[in-house]
């Protein structure tokens, strides 16, 4: 036991729905400040793998381990007290409260007051809550309903409610799908930045091949269940069964994306 | 054994009844989401015309005629009330829909009885199965067989008609996913009409059944919704078979837990139930409902606490209040404490349903509770009345600890189901169990000691107490607690994945409500110095729903306002008409065609239309998109 476990470590995840297997014995693993990027054509199985990292669905087998502790199967309540903050592909938050309150809930929630009945809310962790969103650029937001949000701002707040228990690993499901061409390069910088300062690992699925390219530090690719290439952008770009993958896919897609990227 | 077998049948034939109303509400649930509370009125409506339609025409013919007749006719009513009233409403809020068809519940229960007086009626015996038939020593009528043998016939023809015509299939399709069908170019309107006219058509035909075996009354209609609702519950909304299998053991467990516990056989349906939502809170039959629709509308305005200025015009008003006695007559000041006292019973019902989005359909039930916790307090044990104050309301605590964590492992329609199906539960308890409650003769001779005997003293204590309960729950929608509750309602999926344990929040306020409720019954049980099954009733539950949709459902303080307005039309009401029934159930009606938002609801639409009129300088929808950088 010389070697730190590392941050994330999946084994044999296996999860199928009847006669389809949807997730086929998948392994790896995430070091604490990486940037890991999981990849694949549509019904390849990402948001199911991704939906068993932190509880939101059980594998059939295999191990999910957080720093070594045994995580398989438990609730995503448990998970996120153990440090694993996660967005979604289409965002969740509290939209009849505000931008700030929607950050209070999470706070209060890491402070363990979620039954304390007769405290003020309202001034509960305000400057945690106002640092929270400063960090993603949301200061000038935490007044307005979380309701009337544009899209992309949405997924921003999302962000900062997930920083809110100052998690070890964030799962981000899709961090850039609906947005502007724009919007998605500053939050994949902005989040690339966060973990670097705080050495936290994110592990996140993305259609969006120049997101991936350029911001991951590793790719794994994913397909018909199984993992069929994992390594650097470059080993994974250069990859001849991910070329078959996404080239099977589509030849459009996949050449405009090639050429893209590749330049 | 003979005996046993007979039970058996019994219970099989009066299965089939409960299944035709609860497939028909389950089919109309399926395709157009509405839980059509009034599914009961119509089997009752069917009973009626089929009783009126049975005397006139004889003969074999003219009887089965009659009852097929009688519900064609009520599908037709239905038509008109899809046409007029539901196509308005299908783009509301579950809750609003529930409420309209509980408006035309009530509406129809008076109507009935001015068409058809308030006597029981006794219909005539169907022509071919008049007699009884020999078994083993006992009787059984044939028209019970009849009934076991229609059971199974329509869940048949309901099978080929839903798989074999077109119909069907785009019923079926409309079910999974009634916008795609839309998409692909079917006439949703003409197809949610046809599903409600068969489902009406289905109660109608269940209620025109009963009538050579129970008597016509205008009772009937809260009685089979309540079983009804239990069927689907454990059965599964949506599911046909599932209607039928939880009817049938719904129905037998009425048979047999009339042998077991003569006079609290609900329990055993009770326990059945509960079991089931353990295992599978969708019912026997039903799938997982993919994602709750928000019961309350969205509010744009965020809530926010009072400023000071407010807090001084809110204190102001109650000084004002407080000082009725002063030139106020003692029958005002009953009707004072009364107003008073439903303030708290509002205030309560709107923490649970506007704060924690759970549309409570039998919160009398913890008001009636509390008010018998006094009963027994100051009758039974001889309490003094500020220890019984203090502990009455406990029973009311009790069992909202008790249902309140069945119901929470629910949502949305379901929720509302269960928690009337937990209210008519204790209603029946309180009728039943004369040795303990008194039955429908109450608890008579609760008097509030001396120092509160008086009209006035009791008038200042019931408004100290709600002043009280109304600053305690607002100031527990903006603590930790209320925050969280919020943001169960807002997303579950957001809830969880910050680690909130949503069923415990939600159980907890839950108790809180309930407890809250219990006080204000205690109260009431003081003010009217009396307790009745009443207290507890469907209809008490659905004047406090009235209350808070009154008030605005979206609104923070919008149920203390709601509570005055509604209880104080209520009593004039009442002083002013005979049909109080029909005037309410219409009011309801309107409410939620026309004011959706209440009443401070539309004030604050009203204040932020005005502030919109003259914008400040810089616009708030023009957003700068280079903010992350």
């Amino acid at each position: 036991m010389s070697v730190a476990p590392p941050l994330l470590a999946v084994e044999g995840l296996t999860k199928s729905y009847g006669g389809i297997h949807a997730v086929r014995g998948v392994s790896f693993s995430l070091r604490a400040g990486e940037i890991l990027a999981l990849i694949g054509p549509n019904g390849a199985g990402k948001s199911t793998c991704f939906d068993m990292l932190n509880g939101q669905n059980k594998p059939d087998t295999g191990h999910v381990r957080l720093l070594g502790e045994e995580i398989t199967g438990r609730k995503p309540r448990e998970v996120w007290r153990l440090g694993v903050g996660r967005t979604f592909q289409i965002t969740a938050t509290f939209a009849t409260m505000t931008v700030r309150e929607n950050v209070q809930v999470a706070l209060i929630s890491h402070g363990k007051q979620l039954f304390n009945l007769f405290g003020s809310a309202p001034k509960f962790d305000r400057a945690e809550a106002g640092r929270l969103l400063e960090l993603v650029g949301m200061g000038g937001y935490a007044d307005r309903p979380c309701g009337e949000l544009a899209y992309g701002d949405l997924k921003r707040l999302e962000l900062a409610v997930a920083l809110a228990n100052q998690p070890k690993l964030l799962l981000m499901d899709e961090p850039t799908a609906g947005m502007a061409p724009r919007e998605r390069v500053d939050l994949m910088r902005l989040t690339a930045q966060i973990a670097r300062e705080k050495s936290i690992g994110v592990l996140f699925t993305e259609h969006d091949m120049d997101v991936v390219f350029e911001h991951a530090d590793r790719i794994i690719v994913l397909n018909r269940g199984t993992l069929i290439a994992e390594g650097s952008p470059a080993e994974v770009r250069g990859n001849p069964q991910v070329q078959a993958v996404y080239l099977g896919e589509g030849l459009v897609y996949d050449a405009r994306h090639r050429e893209g990227a590749s330049v | 054994m003979a005996f046993y077998v007979v039970q058996f049948l019994t219970g099989l034939a009066s299965a089939a009844s409960l299944f035709l109303v609860a497939s028909g509400l389950s089919i109309i649930f399926g395709v157009t989401r509405i839980v059509n509370f009034a599914h009961g009125a119509f089997y009752m409506i069917g009973a009626y015309i089929a009783f009126t339609l049975t005397e006139r025409l004889s003969g074999a013919f003219g009887f089965w005629g009659s009852i097929v007749l009688a519900a064609l006719a009520v599908a037709l009513i239905g038509v008109l009330v899809e046409m007029v009233l539901l196509r308005r409403i299908y783009h509301a809020p579950e809750l609003f829909q529930l409420l309209a068809t509980f408006g035309l519940t009530l509406m129809v229960e008076d109507l009935v009885v001015l068409i058809w007086g308030p006597d029981d009626l006794v219909g005539r015996r169907a022509p071919g199965f008049r007699g009884a038939i020999d078994f083993f020593g006992q009787n059984v009528p044939s028209y019970d067989l009849f009934l076991i043998v229609l059971g199974p016939v329509v869940l048949g023809i309901l099978w080929l008609l839903f798989q074999r015509t077109r119909w069907g299939v785009l019923v079926r399709a409309a079910t999974q996913d009634r916008d795609m069908v839309a998409a692909l170019g079917v006439n949703q309107k003409w197809l949610f009409t046809s599903v409600f006219a068969v489902g009406v058509f289905l109660a109608a035909l269940g209620g025109a059944l009963q009538i050579p075996r129970d008597a016509v009354h205008h009772a009937m209609d809260l009685r089979i919704i309540v079983e009804v609702f239990v069927v689907v519950v454990i059965g599964g909304l949506g599911s046909i078979v599932g209607a039928f299998v939880a009817a049938v053991l719904v129905s037998e467990l009425n048979a047999f837990g009339i042998l077991i516990f003569p006079k609290i056989s609900i329990i055993l349906v009770f326990l059945v139930m509960a079991a089931v939502l353990i295992v599978r809170p969708w019912g026997l039959f039903g799938k997982p409902e993919a994602a709750a629709r928000k019961t309350p509308g969205l509010t744009v305005n965020p809530w926010r606490p009072l400023t000071s200025n407010e807090r001084l015009a809110a204190l102001a008003a109650l000084v004002v209040a407080a000082t009725l006695p002063l030139f106020a007559g003692n029958y005002a000041l009953t009707v004072g404490s009364e107003i008073a006292i439903f303030v708290i019973f509002a205030v309560s019902l709107h923490f649970l349903m506007a704060v924690g989005g759970l549309a409570s359909f039998g919160h009398a039930a913890y008001f009636g509770l509390g008010a018998y916790g006094i009963a027994f307090l100051a009758k039974m044990a001889g309490l003094p009345m500020i220890v019984c104050l203090l502990l009455g309301p406990l029973l009311g605590c009790m069992g909202a600890a008790v249902f309140g964590f069945f119901a929470v492992q629910l949502s949305g329609v379901y929720f509302a189901m269960l928690t009337l199906a937990f209210a008519q539960i204790v209603w029946s308890i309180a009728f039943q169990w004369v040795s303990v409650t008194g039955g429908d003769n109450g608890i008579l001779g609760v008097w509030p000691s001396s120092w509160a005997a008086s009209p006035s003293r009791f008038y200042w204590l019931s408004l100290g107490v709600a002043a009280l309960v109304t600053i305690a729950l607002r100031a527990m929608v903006f603590s930790p607690f209320g925050y969280a509750l919020r943001a169960t309602r807002d997303s579950l999926l957001r809830s969880e994945a910050i680690g909130i344990d949503a069923k415990r929040i939600q159980w907890t306020a839950f108790v809180i409500a309930g407890t809250t409720a219990g006080i204000g019954g205690a109260l009431f049980a003081y003010l009217k110095g009396s307790v009745f099954p009443d207290n507890l009733g469907i209809s008490l539950s659905v004047d406090a729903l009235v209350m808070v949709l009154l008030g605005g459902v979206e609104t923070v303080s919008g149920a203390v306002i709601g509570a005055i307005v509604y209880k104080a039309l209520n009593i004039w009401l009442v002083s002013q008409t005979d049909l109080s029934k029909l005037v309410l159930g219409g009011f309801i009606v309107l409410i939620v065609v026309v004011f959706p938002k209440g009443i401070v609801g539309m004030l604050e639409l009203l204040a932020q239309r005005r502030r919109k009129a003259s914008p400040p300088g810089s616009s708030l929808l023009a957003k700068p998109i280079e903010s992350a950088e």
